[in-house]
């Protein structure tokens, strides 16, 4: 009896063993016969190419090793940017969706029918070629907000230049940990004695006045080193000085924000209609205005609903990042599985290092948002 | 019990397929992509995504250029026929794993012949199809009409995975000029980019410059400066471990130029089996027994000359005449003062 229960496991077991023993073999038997060496070694060896776009200190001079963690924060800045831009978006498009007035609620499911329909990889063409594309060279950019220039060669905008960042930094931490025990304070004030403080007001005022406070005493300064036009040749111009960020960049992250919002926003307005409407009916026959009904008793309600499927829709968007490839992004995988992979030739190892890293990022989202889901799942009691 | 009994069986059985799968690559090691490619009816070739000149398909997908022709005179060599030809399109980066992996065969793909490539990664290359360097293109309305005119934050367009990259930062990095490198996978998006102001110059191949700027929406507006910052010899790439095949296509490319040499073209190959010289007479088939070392008919050169012709009447048909290169350069023959020379085939 218990061997006909183990026997299957057992075989299923040797199967898997032996296909993987397979694999393992048979490539190792290529790439002996092709004289291709296995190893991690080439990591430490000088990359010898430049990169566009880096987050860190980075030159042809470093290592291979080096421009992978070049690539992994590209992806990483791309994936932080576009999931909190696409959460906000869809957040906004998916509460529009029910919104009572026809036109708010027509444009945001016209946006959401238009996005999620159309191939990811043709939106991020459209953007980089047809519609930055469209953009003035640099000596024809206009000014925009006093100081910031948008052109077909990046966005160029003042770059701050801090003195005494770190004292201005750990204030800013300081800051954010007293409005955190503040609003708990008022919580349990109003729980106690029904009295509301007014905690946005000082929330605000502890979050900016105590690092402003530090230009006062803690000489932190901070001034701005602004674009400046510069001829290259009778017809190439560039930008000096400020902070410049590459289109490709741009593009992306507005390609992926756009397509992956029309997904969380579907999921918002589902969450909100998973909410019985008596819930709704009661918070406002107790007096509850419209944005309190949504934001104490619709919303805490409805997260359960939504948090899940967004899960998927965060690791589709960082996987998705991916095809910054197609339009010179400096990702993972332009730098480290495209011309890394290219100069070294060594495929199974640099695609085996940017699967499994593309799988720790993928898990430690599903583990964060797992966490915050169960946080806020309804405690029984 | 009895269904485990069958489940066992069959694991059994398929276990003994995959040992015995794996005895036999072994076995037939000696040229197994010859006997394969007769097996199939068709030379696999790995070409590029569209270079004019070098591998470019027309509207109706038929396949042209020098780099195409290397394969079409494999084909007519072992198969005796030169349109069999099976042709899969890659980028730079997609190359050289589809070659190792075994999904084509022959790489011709204006690749270039460096020493990393060649012994660290797996691959053999046969020979020398076309002698390049690396230049810029750059618009004419710059002014700019040579590298020495370029300036800091100069942004350059090129394609990942190439010898280009690196051949940019040492160029640049040796003028002491602080660059943009803006890499993509396919070129026609670098073209796209470049063409549309993204970059100041775009760096490849000069024959890749030239090709690529007839796809440029107004060829006339860009120019490809004069100097050229490396060397960029071009060849067909085979799989390491297979030196059968790898003798097969360097000696399909060597006939070509050879051929040239002893003038025999496509229209005259027939008549020169009566030639008086020897070598001649070797080269279409009619003396010796060359064929035979790679386990080929005699006629394998004789097809390859009547069905591709020689290297300059393929140079003729796909650079020169469609206005890429006009001027052959070091693509000449070296008895024309350029640097073709290759070893004979006797």
């Amino acid at each position: 009896m218990k061997l006909k229960k183990i026997l299957p496991q057992l075989l299923t077991l040797l199967f898997i063993v032996l296909i993987f023993g397979f694999f393992t073999m048979n490539a190792q038997e290529n790439m002996d016969t092709r004289g291709i060496e296995f190893g991690f070694g080439f990591l430490s060896q000088e990359a010898s190419f430049d990169i566009q776009f880096s987050l860190i200190d980075y030159d042809g001079s470093h290592s291979y090793a080096r421009a992978y963690l070049v690539g992994l924060l590209n992806t990483l800045l791309v994936a932080f940017i576009g999931i909190i831009l696409a959460t906000l978006l869809g957040l906004v498009v998916g509460v529009a969706r029910l919104s009572p007035n026809y036109l708010i609620r027509k444009t945001a499911s016209f946006y959401i029918e238009f996005f999620r329909n159309i191939p990811l990889l043709l939106q991020i063409f459209f953007w980089y070629f047809a519609a930055l594309r469209a953009l003035p060279m640099p000596q024809d950019a206009t000014l925009l907000l006093g100081s910031s220039f948008m052109t077909i060669k990046g966005f160029f905008t003042p770059a701050p230049i801090w003195t005494n960042f770190d004292v201005f930094f750990t204030t800013l931490i300081v800051a954010m940990i007293l409005v955190f025990f503040f609003v708990k304070f008022a919580k349990k004030k109003q729980e106690q004695e029904g009295k509301q403080l007014p905690v946005l007001i000082i929330s605000l005022a502890i979050f900016i006045g105590l690092p402003l406070l530090t230009f006062l005493v803690g000489g932190v300064d901070l001034s701005f080193s602004f674009p400046e036009l510069r001829k290259m040749s009778q017809s190439s111009y560039t930008f000096d000085g400020g902070m410049g960020i590459p289109p490709e960049l741009i593009a992306l992250t507005l390609a992926l924000t756009l397509y992956t919002a029309t997904f969380i926003a579907e999921n918002v307005r589902a969450g909100i209609q998973g909410i019985g409407k008596g819930q709704k009916e009661a918070a406002a026959s107790i007096g509850l205005t419209p944005s309190q009904v949504l934001k104490l008793v619709i919303m805490p309600q409805a997260l359960r609903i939504i948090i899940p499927p967004t899960t998927n829709q965060y690791l589709n968007l960082t996987k998705n990042s991916s095809l910054a490839a197609a339009i010179a992004y400096p990702d993972l995988v332009l730098v480290f599985a495209g011309t890394a992979m290219m100069q070294t030739g060594k495929a199974i190892e640099i695609v085996g290092i940017t699967m499994a890293t593309y799988l720790t990022i993928s898990i430690a989202i599903s583990l964060l948002m797992n966490w915050y889901n169960q946080r806020i799942a309804i405690k029984e009691k | 019990m009895f269904k485990y009994v069958k489940q066992l069986t069959s694991l059994v059985a398929m276990v003994a397929v995959l040992f015995a799968f794996t005895t036999e690559t072994m076995a037939a090691k000696k040229s197994k992509t010859l006997k394969n490619t007769q097996k199939k009816g068709f030379v696999r070739c790995g070409v590029s995504q569209g270079l004019p000149g070098f591998s470019n398909a027309d509207a109706a997908g038929n396949w042209t250029g020098v780099d195409v022709d290397v394969c079409r005179a494999v084909a007519a060599a072992v198969l005796g026929d030169a349109n069999k030809v099976k042709f899969t399109p890659l980028s730079a980066k997609e190359r050289f794993t589809a070659l190792t992996s075994g999904e084509i065969d022959i790489l011709s793909r204006n690749t270039t012949w460096t020493l990393s490539r060649d012994a660290d990664i797996g691959l053999t290359f046969v020979g020398v199809n076309f002698y390049d360097g690396q230049g810029f293109m750059v618009r004419k309305d710059s002014g700019i009409t040579s590298t020495s005119q370029f300036k800091n934050g100069i942004s350059a367009c090129t394609n990942i995975g190439t010898t280009t990259e690196l051949n940019m930062r040492d160029f640049f990095n040796s003028k002491g000029i602080s660059y943009e490198p803006v890499a993509f996978e396919k070129a026609d998006e670098v073209v796209a980019a470049y063409d549309s102001g993204r970059c100041d110059t775009y760096t490849t191949d000069k024959s890749g410059l030239a090709a690529q700027r007839t796809k440029m929406s107004n060829p006339d507006d860009h120019i490809v400066l004069p100097e050229t910052i490396s060397k960029e010899p071009l060849g067909p790439v085979v799989r390491q471990g297979d030196a059968v095949w790898e003798d097969i296509v360097r000696w399909s490319l060597n006939v070509m130029i050879e051929a040239e040499e002893y003038g025999i073209t496509s229209a005259n190959a027939d008549m020169m089996k009566t030639s008086e010289n020897p070598q001649i007479k070797r080269l279409v088939g009619s003396e010796g027994e060359l064929g035979a070392a790679f386990g080929l008919d005699n006629d394998w050169s004789l097809r390859i000359i009547k069905q591709v012709g020689n290297y300059g009447e393929s140079y003729k048909r796909n650079i020169a005449d469609t206005g890429i290169l006009p001027d052959r350069g070091p693509n000449q023959l070296w008895t024309k003062g350029g640097i073709l020379y290759v070893p004979p085939a006797r």
